[in-house]
């Protein structure tokens, strides 16, 4: 019976199909098929899962009714921002992502799949233009992949094995690069030096930074905003003291910030990576993530990307132009394991949705943006430092994201955001596990009101109330 | 072929738009979104904007990007879309398992209770997500035989990755790490194979294949020492032919110390016929945009669904989704935890969209799709042999090859000058996707790689097989017509020495501008916008 139910994702499910191509193929059955497999290797018993269910009336029921326990910034306000962060995403933006010839294909050609290439190096571009580079890869993973991927490049480039980065570090962030650094007993071990953070701004003590830095220095890293938010106004000097010792200045930067300050590359930064969900992605889960990767177009620096480079060409067409792939032999796919690090699937629809929303926001659209929310942070911080106990630990000099220390309310972080969450809201990420005691780091954007930011502020005053 | 006379070939002809790269578009002014005005009582308590960036940051110049009204924007990129052929009709991208997206899945990915949930959000906020997470994970360890999968990797090579974090924490919780720095692996297994393992620090020891179309158990032993850490490999390959030896070779690698790893690239015809865990693999790898109907996004966000046992389970990278009798858990406690691969537990949506996937097809539709790639493939085993100039792999190999099975264009290439290069960017004339040729190196000449699957109906597969057919009539006849290919596509033929030369690549407009100028003055430049 179930034999003669047309599978509506299979079209050769049917019996009569099955018998013509076993009988082009001279085969007595479709088991006899499999004759390559010893029998010892077979699976004796029936898979242990249910029998499929067909139906998509049934499987959006049966998904819908699952996921309708989610939790979200639909349906509360959320703070949380820690490497995802609640953004707008303009409805242009999901139709083209969502768009069977993007969302679909594995790759094609340069002619058949010209449209997605273009997209491709749009996104490239215009992120060229918000950071004043040339070079600008596809995206890689995460920002936290990009970080890794960068400081191994300025490792081959250097010939050296050691990078300095600052003391307080996004632990998600952190623990990637300690995985592209590899374990010491690996023989290209990278050896991560810390440097301190001066107690009073939150930024890189540069005494500290001037000890640490030496002639086995590869790279420094360092961000602007950091983790906690806040604009690394020392970045020139950090350049400086790095290029002093023949090092790499790698630099993390939101682009959402571009509207307003000036690009890294500015400072003297020699390759500059970041997050690509704030250009239009969702944070689904986390899984909007992808990072972005970006240089001068110098030689040495093209020739160690471990990702894809799509460049304008010409055809053969006189007048025409496409896009193909530069410097691509040095990736894994044509090298194994002697390409630049490796290379795979990433998030290049991604990169099509970042193109989309560069080309939405233009020049107004980003410093719009960007004033927004430097504004709204600051007004969100300062309406909290009203509350009897609550101090923002660095009150001034951040983008959008601040930490909150409520260590003066006599009540901890946890209990605090326990209250918010029912009233609906998400307080920010706690940051007592990571040795800021009492304190969390809050996250404010353009998707919240002056409404919202006054709602948080009277719940956290009935909270922390004794 | 007599079939060819039977199939019409279709009068395809690409889109073509034209479209000026979106630089060049726009008028100054003019914007596609709009943002709200800082509120009153904000810039009354902090001041304006500029009172808020500290000293000597403030941009002063705007970046050049487009001035465009939002529906400029739209209709650019749906222009590009529509300049975008990828499977909008048979793609039989070998290697790569090209299946149906559901709409269904995708509709339901993109409600809010997807894709505005926040990865730090407390578990109790996330029942739904974590609960579709872990019932995905339990129906892989039935396919596989493994006691626990995570979804942090982004993609196949980032679960191989994955695995190479896990073998360096076995081994490094061992005391052996630095000893053990060797992995194993083929010269036909994926390059990522290798290459996550030399980024890890690994050496790389690479086999090279037999007659029988995998390496012989003599080169493996040859291989193994006390400095083996792991063997990476891939079973049935891309030949299409399956290691009759496999357990065997997991016997000797575990004999010596070392881990096996089970790349799963090639899943689709063996899913419910064999289990990773029963050979004796200690982990293996999922691709959930490939085998499990999730889409690819043109080259991501993807997902390497990896998976072990109990045993290498400790280190996997956190956190682990697992059930306890308060509910659904983020499992971030994990004290030999390899640490992590990327931030945050993965695609979430993608994984998603692979638990509707295994929840449609079942027990009995997992069973089903196997048996229908492998009926496929031979299939077109038997037709594509009738072709002139097409010679298969590994020809002494007699038995039914399974999902897939590597072809060679040796024969055509030497007759008429048309290779796998050629051929395929003619295919594209015909409105088929232009095929997989072969992972590096290519171990037979101009080869491509079909693989049917599943979703294609034994008529699409006669089209593109006619297609090819008649590629071939037109190489012997009339090969500068397949040489100069493609003719009805979007653009011809891209020219590439510029690509790898640093006076001409340009990989962004601003590059361009520099190397190229203006693109006003030359015609074969990308036109001004007007």
């Amino acid at each position: 019976m179930r034999e003669s139910i047309g599978h509506p994702w299979m079209g050769n499910s049917l019996p009569a199909l099955k018998q013509q191509m076993l009988a082009e193929i001279g085969a007595g059955s479709i088991d006899a098929l499999f004759e390559q497999i010893p029998a010892d290797h077979r699976l004796r018993q029936p898979l242990d899962l249910p029998l499929g269910i067909k139906s998509e009336s049934a499987l959006r029921r049966h998904l819908t009714d699952m996921l309708a326990r989610n939790e979200s910034a639909d349906t509360n306000l959320t703070f949380l921002g820690a490497g995802c962060w609640p953004h707008h995403v303009p409805a242009v933006v999901d139709e083209i992502v969502g768009r069977t010839e993007f969302l679909t294909p594995v790759w094609g050609s340069a002619q058949s799949d010209f449209g997605r290439n273009q997209a491709w190096f749009e996104y490239a571009s215009q992120l060229g233009e918000l950071l004043n580079m040339e070079v600008v890869g596809l995206p890689v993973y995460s920002w936290g992949c990009a970080i890794g991927h960068a400081l191994r490049m300025a490792a081959r480039l250097t010939g050296r094995r050691e990078i300095v980065i600052a003391d307080m570090f996004d632990p998600e962030r952190l623990s990637v690069v300690e995985n592209y650094c590899e374990p010491t007993d690996m023989p290209n071990h990278i050896k991560i030096r810390r440097v301190k953070g001066d107690p009073k701004s939150g930024l890189i003590d540069i005494d500290d930074l001037k000890g640490k830095v030496s002639s086995k220095t590869a790279a420094v890293y360092f961000e602007s905003p950091s983790y906690l938010g806040l604009f690394e106004t020392n970045a020139a000097e950090i350049g400086r003291i790095a290029r002093q010792h023949g090092a790499e200045t790698i630099v993390g930067v939101d682009p959402l910030t571009l509207g307003i300050v000036r690009p890294p590359a500015d400072f003297g930064a020699d390759i500059v990576v970041g997050p690509t969900q704030p250009l239009g992605v969702h944070m689904n889960c986390g899984g909007g993530v992808g990072g972005f990767m970006a240089s001068r177009d110098e030689e040495r620096y093209v020739r160690e990307y471990n990702g894809f480079l799509v460049s304008i060409t010409e055809t053969q067409r006189p007048g025409q132009f496409g896009f193909g792939l530069a410097s691509a032999h040095q990736t894994s796919y044509g090298m194994r394991e002697n390409g630049k690090d490796w290379t795979g699937n990433s998030v290049y629809l991604w990169a099509i949705a970042n193109a989309v929303y560069m080309s939405l926001l233009g020049p107004q659209g980003f410093r719009e943006i960007g004033e927004l929310i430097v504004t709204q942070s600051h007004y969100a911080a300062r309406r909290l430092a009203e509350i009897p106990g609550i101090a923002i630990r660095y009150p001034g000099g951040f983008f959008k994201e601040f930490v909150v220390d409520f260590s003066g309310t006599g009540k901890s972080v946890a209990v605090i955001n326990k209250k918010l969450r029912k009233r609906r809201i998400f307080g920010g990420k706690d940051l007592t596990p990571e040795g800021m005691k009492q304190c969390a780091l809050y996250c404010v954007t353009e998707v919240h009101s002056t409404e919202d930011i006054e709602r948080l502020a009277s719940v956290i005053e009935q909270a922390v109330k004794p | 072929m007599s079939d060819n006379q039977a199939t019409h070939l279709r009068q395809y002809h690409a889109p073509v738009w034209d479209e000026p790269v979106v630089m060049q578009l726009g008028y100054p002014g003019r914007r596609g979104q709009v943002f709200p005005q800082p509120a009153r009582a904000a810039v009354e308590k902090v001041g304006t904007a500029s009172c808020l960036i500290p000293k000597g940051l403030a941009r002063t110049n705007a970046p050049a990007l487009p001035e465009m009204s939002e529906p400029e924007v739209q209709r650019h990129y749906l222009h590009l879309c529509q300049e975008t052929l990828g499977m909008l009709n048979i793609s039989l991208f070998g290697t790569c398992t090209m299946k149906y997206n559901a709409r269904v899945s995708e509709a339901i990915a993109q409600r809010p209770f997807v894709t505005d949930v926040h990865p730090l959000q407390p578990d109790d906020s996330m029942q739904g997500i974590l609960q579709a997470i872990h019932e995905f994970d339990l129906g892989l360890r039935a396919l596989s035989g493994m006691d626990q999968f995570i979804f942090q990797a982004g993609g196949g090579a980032d679960a191989a990755y994955t695995n190479c974090v896990v073998t360096r924490a076995y081994h490094k919780s061992r005391g052996e790490l630095k000893r053990r720095n060797e992995i194993i692996t083929s010269i036909q297994a994926h390059p990522c194979n290798a290459a996550t393992a030399a980024a890890a620090g690994f050496k790389v020891v690479t086999l090279n294949l037999e007659e029988d179309g995998y390496p012989s158990i003599e080169a493996l032993k040859a291989a193994i020492s006390e400095r083996t850490a792991a063997l990476f490999i891939n079973n049935p390959d891309d030949m299409g032919i399956y290691n009759p030896d496999i357990k065997e070779w997991v016997r000797l690698v575990h004999e010596a110390g070392g881990l096996c790893f089970y790349d799963h690239a090639n899943f689709n015809g063996v899913m419910g016929k064999i289990r990773a865990r029963e050979l004796g693999f200690d982990a293996c790898m999922f691709m959930l945009h490939k085998t499990f109907g999730a889409p690819k996004g043109g080259g991501g966000p993807a997902v390497g669904a990896y998976g072990c046992s109990a045993e290498l389970a400790p280190f996997l990278p956190k956190p682990v989704v697992v059930k306890d009798d308060k509910g659904y858990r983020l499992d971030y406690g994990r004290k030999k935890s390899a640490g992590k691969i990327r931030e945050f537990f993965g695609n979430v949506p993608q994984v998603l969209k692979a638990y509707a996937w295994l929840l449609v097809m079942g027990r009995d539709g997992i069973d089903e799709a196997s048996d229908i790639s492998v009926l496929a493939n031979n299939y077109m085993d038997h037709k594509l042999a009738k072709i002139r100039g097409l010679t298969r792999s590994n020809p002494q190999v007699t038995k039914h090859r399974l999902e897939m099975t590597r072809w060679s264009l040796g024969t055509l290439k030497t007759d008429t000058g048309c290779g796998t290069v050629e051929v395929s960017n003619r295919m594209a004339d015909y409105g088929v996707d232009p095929w997989w040729m072969s992972h590096e190196p290519w171990i037979v000449p101009e080869p491509f790689t079909p693989e049917a699957g599943e979703m294609y109906s034994k008529e699409d597969l006669d089209y593109w097989m006619a297609v090819v057919a008649r590629i071939s009539e037109e190489a012997y006849a009339t090969p500068e017509l397949v040489k100069s290919a493609p003719h009805n596509q979007v653009i011809a033929q891209i020219k590439s020495d510029a690509l790898n030369d640093p006076a001409k690549w340009a990989v962004t407009w601003r590059a361009y501008l520099r190397k190229h100028g203006d693109g006003s003055k030359s015609g074969s430049k990308p036109h001004a916008a007007e």
